[in-house]
């Protein structure tokens, strides 16, 4: 069947702003979506109130909405754009619920739209729990049986109908703590009546315990014609019981037989053709590992986190298919973009192996609950590809940027046995490197699948790999043989390591292994294990065999370092810089190569760049695809602090980096060096010392004075920074001795924050916009919102912060880039901070002033653009306002209080605009409450009431003591530090409440509750009337 | 040990050889299939008779030989080419591991082969002669024996298995086990026959449908069969399957043709032009029925390949005949197509529904 020409315009939905389990798989997925609609000649209107996304550039879509992601918000758009069709279902969870609620609500009837794809009657199918099951009772597959419950009688009822062990999953807890499993009546009676308690709507899940059954996952795509194949599997390591968002996963699967791989794949095909899927679908099993029963686990009817896996780890490119399935397009019709020869109805082969390891948020917050369990808790994750487990296993673990060298995480080192056994028991994120250090030990593969139920193929993969660490402590660098070396290389053990076990430099093993011509070669990702020829530009390394990737051109050719795996504090922003970046190479004709690891975002799409590595962000990886390909420009500009952190060694390995020198860095990073050239520059800073021990410490607060803020130097998302009010706080932070030195002390003044983004030629400047923050400093910036343009600063102020901006840029002749921060405290400015990279406002100001920001810094560092004048474009005269809000993830955190401070824990952001600050600000709480406020806010001290004044219009104020009924809550306004206060917000995150820990952002919703009412327009509408004014005047 | 594979196109390439090899090294038509599972069955599977087999996916044996998945009683393949062959199996049902097993029937395995960049010269130049040798240079002919491989691996006296009422013929040019049991599963009393049964053995035992099964080499080497599988299919409902499929087609008057380097995985794309939708079917063949040599045999198309537009089934607009180029008892592969015994077990209840009320 052909495309259906009956429609014109399609409204696609995004995720919004990114959360954990919702992350940049969405934008991948949207993107793709996006690009394939208007392939098809289909206008393309995008509701995605998430800035830092890719999928809301203009080049993506006709028109661009970033509403509220509510049925109010999107019913605007519709009646504004009457789209003839919707397609929610490449917007992940969110997408899919928002297109169900408005056609419950009957807004698609009522402005005929056509739900694209997936039927909404399918989604049901799907979603409900009890039309499920027994859809899978007359198809004769098997569900674990399960009942919800709300009083203890009813569980045990319920066990005595089905046996042990049973699992309890009490519903929205913070993290999915609670639950458990149970073996015997008293275990249950005991988890059920904790779980009722804990759980907000006291309701528990008591479902049939398939705990330790392999966790395998198939994507499938299926066409309205019913033609059905299965593009992936995917099994987990970690067996049933941690959500696969939080496993290690590998695809292929490795241990099951063809018997049982075609098992569950005619399941697979069978249950989602009676559920009439018309895109993708992902599905996941519990099989026995002991025989051949197993279980659904569930299903979802659209794309997910797997499918952008399955998409990287096969090069089938599953959203932009599903896309085009949903306007009617056959699988049979489509071509095979990676082979161009081959058709889209196929399933990939495989001749390589596929890891994944999450990214999860605890090495930032090493004091919340690391246990992994049902509720996901990973904010990102790194991939990696070769053609042994071994190589592709390790690859990952360097992918994650943690601090771990290679296999070996050197904490583990001093632990007992039983330590380790007890975390392994545990189920956190270390368990593996737990398993390793127990096999290190000499620990049987048998008694740790006891434990943990990991197949034994995988832990006597991990034996091999222990076994090799000790042979490497058993030779010597001096008298190591090609063979040797290369036989190392091929199972993985990167060069770092090799140099620590051999007590020499990283750059010697380097010498030594090229010069016994142990370099990897390039694989091809083809989707048909070579069987066919193909034009793919998508490879990973690998030790053995025929390189190729050995197309070469004449043309000038530029690396672009990517992001890694997503975490707080370096998020999605980072991606559409280093697309931007690439966008704009291409432009210039130039050849761009695009190292990352992050299988969940745009810019490894290997239709983005001219060629795709897959490989680690470390020095090793990235020397090595640019000696191989005669790289000799390299921008670390664009992918965050961790390209920017790969700077010096480039530099110092002969790399030529386009406009930042590891100098530069050194000279905004090195506090010393910084404060210098501020003050010789005059402009004036916040008074600080570098204390290098706990004396120097002391004496530097006592001439600062108190506040001071203390962080080490160098880092990523405000880790460890501590605002110290007093004495007592500076005692606590010694006694807890949490502090590595050397530390810089500044001083805290409590004032307004500002930054801006500019891209410069060395000569003149261009920023976007000056962008203010609500809350004070002390706040991290992440975590505030912030108004676009800036409305307080007098023009004065802004203009020196221009005028200051231009000297640091003229001092150092700098290229590219950067991003500032001020203190603003009455009339006195302060220059903060200098980041002299991407950042994470630029995607938002280049959006909001209709500048490509990105793209006009690289064309500079390529030396092909120059500015003409210095420009602010975004003005307080602007004819409309844009509000950032930050997005919290605590819900998945446990442990994670929600005041925010220095160090950032938000996960995502959305903006809105309005012709107003008020409305905007009225937006965005719209957002972050799903609809328009109403209820009550509860503040935690009666005082704070007192102040907070007049009531506001459709809102009560209210003490929390007084509050009697809790449904009636909306938020919490708690910006207290004591133990009270830190589990009321707890109490609210559970409890799914909008939690304000600043007076400032509690003053902001107030003030949002002015208006009552707010328009929708496109990003372009904005853009237009503004310059459109900009004219007639 | 370093052991060394020769292309009859002149390229060499290196391994470690696990197993032994017989001083003058082991000859073969060189094939690769790209399923990522189903190991097992590949090295029992007849059709690849005394060929070296190359396994696309990286890790093979992964989990173990087992009881259950045979798909005859012994390993046919000459040798086997793998980038890594596990030492270790650790699945509930292993009874051996890969290499293991292969040593016990002295099959030789050339292991830490670049087996990507192999599959590519293949994929260029074809299935062709090669050689596995201990010597790096190769000096002796790589051409393997050129006998008729069917004769080995047919059964040489009838064997009945299964019960029911309807009785099919299943004549073994090589026959994989799982084609018997479906048939079995469908409650069919199978008689496997010799691939030279003559057409009165076979009448003589009244069967209700007739299955030619599939099998080793080149359809043409069969042609002093063909004049008896016309009469069987003139006379009973017939399934043709892989070999059977081009045989049936031979017997008809078509052609058959060899492909540069066939098709063998899990994933050969199959449009049905019935149900106007494809399904993905498992493949181990290197010949195919010529396109244009079937317009005046009766018969039609109603499968084709989706990638290279072959010929994957045909029906008889008179006789009830159905062929199917790829294996509908999958094993290994996707079961999508195992339709066709279904509808081959109905067409034969049919006819025989049809005889009763006529008789």
């Amino acid at each position: 069947m052909p495309k259906d020409t009956k429609i014109k315009s399609i409204l696609v939905i995004g995720s919004g702003p990114i959360i954990i389990g919702q992350a940049a798989e969405f934008d991948y997925a949207g993107t793709q979506a996006c690009i394939a609609l208007k392939e098809e000649g289909y206008r393309v209107i995008l509701v995605n109130n998430n800035p830092a996304t890719v999928m809301t550039d203009h080049v993506f879509a006709d028109a661009v909405y970033f509403e509220p992601m509510t049925t109010e918000g999107v019913e605007k758009v519709i009646q504004r754009e009457k789209p003839d069709g919707i397609l929610g279902t490449l917007g992940g969870q969110a997408g899919l619920n928002l297109v169900f609620k408005l056609s419950e609500e009957g807004i698609l009837e009522k402005y005929n739209v056509k739900v694209l794809g997936t039927s909404v009657a399918s989604i049901k199918q799907g979603e409900d729990r009890e039309a499920f099951r027994s859809l899978m009772h007359d198809l004769n597959e098997p569900v674990p049986e399960s009942e919800i419950v709300q009083i203890v009688e009813e569980a045990v009822a319920f066990a005595e109908k089905i046996g042990f062990p049973l699992i309890v999953r009490p519903a929205y807890t913070l993290g999915g703590t609670g639950g458990g499993i149970a073996e015997t009546m008293e275990e249950l009676i005991s988890l059920v009546s904790g779980g009722l308690s804990e759980s907000p709507i006291k309701q528990c899940l008591v479902e049939r315990s398939i705990a330790g059954f392999k966790e395998i996952e198939y994507e499938m795509m299926r066409d309205a014609a019913g033609t059905c194949i299965a593009i992936c599997n995917m099994e987990n390591i970690d067996p049933v019981g941690i959500h696969t968002g939080d496993s290690i996963v590998v695809a292929p699967s490795q241990t099951l037989t063809d018997r049982e791989y075609q098992m569950l794949r005619t399941s697979a095909v069978k249950i989602i053709s009676a559920l009439g899927i018309v895109g993708g679908c992902n599905i996941q099993f519990a099989l026995d590992p002991k025989s051949k029963n197993y279980y659904l686990i569930e299903v979802n009817p659209r794309v997910s986190r797997s499918s952008a896996l399955a998409s990287k780890a096969t090069g089938y490119p599953i959203a932009r298919m599903a896309a085009k399935l949903a306007v009617g397009c056959n699988l049979a019709e489509i071509i095979n973009p990676v082979t161009g020869t081959t058709f889209a109805s196929y399933e990939p082969s495989l001749d390589y192996v596929v890891v994944k390891i999450p990214k999860w948020p605890f090495e930032q917050f090493p004091h919340i609950d690391r246990t992994l369990g049902t509720q996901m808790k990973a904010t990102g994750e790194a991939m990696a590809i070769d053609r042994s487990f071994e190589r592709a296993f390790i690859k990952a673990v360097r992918s994650l940027n943690i601090k771990t060298l290679d296999l070996r995480l050197p904490e583990f080192e001093e632990y007992t046995v039983e330590q380790l056994y007890t975390l392994v028991e545990k189920q956190t994120d270390q368990r593996v490197f737990a398993l390793l250090e127990l096999l290190r030990r000499g620990e049987e593969i048998h008694s740790l699948h006891e434990k943990t139920k990991i197949d034994l193929f995988f832990l006597n993969k991990f034996k091999s790999l222990t076994d090799i660490e000790k042979d490497i402590e058993g030779l010597e660098i001096e008298n190591i043989t090609a063979s040797e070396l290369r036989y190392l290389k091929e199972k993985g053990f990167s060069d770092s390591y090799l140099a620590k076990e051999w007590k020499v430099s990283e750059k010697a093993v380097r010498e030594l292994r090229k010069k016994k011509g142990i370099t990897p070669v390039y694989k091809m990702v083809d989707t048909c294990a070579a069987e066919f020829e193909s034009a793919s530009n998508y490879f990973y390394s690998s030790y053995l065999g025929e390189n190729e990737a050995t197309v070469k051109s004449n043309k000038r050719k530029v690396l672009v370092i990517g992001s890694g795996p997503i975490s707080i504090g370096q998020g999605i922003e980072f991606d559409y810089c280093s697309v931007h970046g690439v966008f704009a190479l291409k432009e210039e004709n130039v050849e761009t190569i695009m190292i990352n690891n992050n299988p969940e975002t745009v810019s490894t799409d290997f239709t983005i760049s001219d060629r795709l590595y897959f490989e680690p962000l470390t020095l090793e990886d990235i020397l090595n695809v640019i000696d191989m390909e005669g790289i000799e420009e390299v921008i670390v500009q664009l992918g965050g602090q961790t390209a920017l952190n790969l700077a010096k060694g480039l530099e110092e390995a002969g790399v030529k980096l386009l406009g930042t020198s590891s100098a530069t860095i050194d000279m905004f990073e090195d506090r010393d060096q910084f404060y210098q050239l501020l003050d010789k520059l005059q402009i004036p800073r916040v008074k600080g010392e570098t204390a290098e021990d706990e004396r120097e410490l002391l004496s530097a607060v006592r001439r600062l004075g108190y506040p001071v803020l203390i962080r080490p130097s160098y880092v990523i998302g405000g880790l460890n920074m501590v605002v110290l009010r007093n004495a007592q706080e500076l005692n606590n932070v010694l006694v807890a001795g949490s502090i590595s030195y050397p530390i810089l002390v500044d001083q805290y003044l409590e004032a307004t924050e500002a930054e801006l983004d500019l891209a410069s030629d060395g000569e003149h400047i261009l920023i976007p916009a000056i962008i203010e923050h609500i809350e004070k400093t002390g706040v991290h910036s992440g975590d505030s919102f912030c108004i676009i343009p800036a409305q307080s600063f007098s023009d004065k102020t802004k203009r020196l912060m221009a005028e200051y901006a231009k000297r640091i840029v003229h001092e150092l002749k700098y290229k590219g880039l950067m991003n500032i921060q001020f203190i603003v405290k009455e009339n006195e400015m302060y220059l903060l901070e200098v980041n002299p990279r991407s950042s994470r406002t630029m995607p938002i100001v280049s959006k909001v002033a209709g500048v490509d920001l990105v793209k006009k810094a690289t064309k500079i560092l390529l030396g092909k653009y120059i500015l003409s004048k210095d420009e602010v474009l975004l003005n307080s005269d602007a004819r409309y306002t844009c509000v950032k809000h930050p997005v919290f993830s605590n819900f998945a955190l446990k442990g994670l209080d929600s005041k925010t401070g220095p160090q950032m824990i938000s996960t995502g952001e959305g903006i809105s605009i309005a012709p107003t600050l008020e409305e905007a600000l009225n937006k965005s709480f719209h957002s972050i409450s799903g609809k328009a406020l109403q209820g009550a806010i509860a503040f935690a001290d009666k005082n704070e009431l007192l102040e907070a004044g007049k009531k506001p219009a459709n809102l009560n104020l209210i003490h929390i003591e007084k509050v009697t009924d809790h449904q009636k809550v909306t938020a919490l306004y708690c910006p207290g530090t004591s133990e009270r206060d830190i589990s009321l917000r707890e109490w609210a995150v559970k409890n799914r409440k909008i939690v304000l820990t600043q007076k400032e952002t509690l003053n902001a919703l107030l003030k949002s509750t002015t208006v009552g009412n707010w328009d929708v327009s496109s990003l372009d509408q904005w853009l237009t009337e503004t310059s459109e004014e900009v004219m007639a005047e | 040990m370093k052991g060394y594979l020769h292309l009859a196109d002149g390229k060499t390439f290196q391994g470690h050889l696990q197993g032994s090899l017989a001083e003058e090294g082991i000859a073969g038509e060189i094939v690769f299939f790209t399923g990522m599972t189903g190991y097992q069955e590949v090295l029992t599977d007849p059709s690849y008779k005394n060929q070296i087999i190359v396994f696309t996916y990286p890790l093979i044996g992964n989990y173990g030989i087992n009881d259950k998945d045979f798909e005859s009683k012994k390993p046919h393949v000459a040798a086997v080419i793998v980038l890594e062959a596990a030492k270790t199996a650790y699945h509930y049902e292993a009874q051996h591991s890969f290499t293991e097993y292969m040593e016990k029937w002295g099959i030789p395995v050339l292991e830490h082969v670049d087996t990507r960049e192999l599959v590519k010269c293949i994929r260029q130049n074809g299935t062709m002669p090669a050689l596995l040798s201990l010597e790096p240079v190769c000096e002796s002919s790589c051409d393997s024996f050129n006998g008729l491989k069917v004769q080995e691996v047919s059964s040489v006296a009838p064997e009945s298995i299964g019960f029911g009422d309807t009785h099919i013929v299943l004549i073994d040019y090589g026959f994989k086990k799982s084609i018997a049991d479906y048939l079995v599963e469908q409650n069919c009393l199978v008689t496997i026959v010799p691939y030279n049964y003559s057409f009165e053995q076979i009448a003589a035992l009244r069967p209700d449908g007739v299955l030619l099964s599939n099998g080793p080499g080149d359809p043409k080497e069969l042609f002093g069969q063909l004049h008896e599988i016309k009469k069987v299919i003139e006379h009973y409902p017939v399934l043709g399957i892989c070999l059977g499929h081009q045989l049936a087609a031979l017997a008809l008057g078509g052609d058959t043709q060899k492909m540069l380097f066939g098709h063998r995985g899990a994933n050969q794309p199959v449009y049905d032009v019935n149900s106007n939708r494809v399904f993905m079917s498992s493949q181990n063949h290197s010949y195919a029925v010529n396109q244009n040599s079937i317009s005046s045999t009766g018969l039609k198309v109603r499968f084709f390949n989706k990638n290279d537009q072959s010929i994957e089934g045909l029906y008889h607009e008179k006789w009830p005949l159905m062929t199917v180029q790829f294996h509908p008892e999958a094993s290994p592969g996707p079961e999508d197509s195992v339709f066709i015994f279904e509808d081959f077990i109905n067409t034969v209840k049919y006819r025989n529904r049809r005889e009763v009320s006529y008789a």
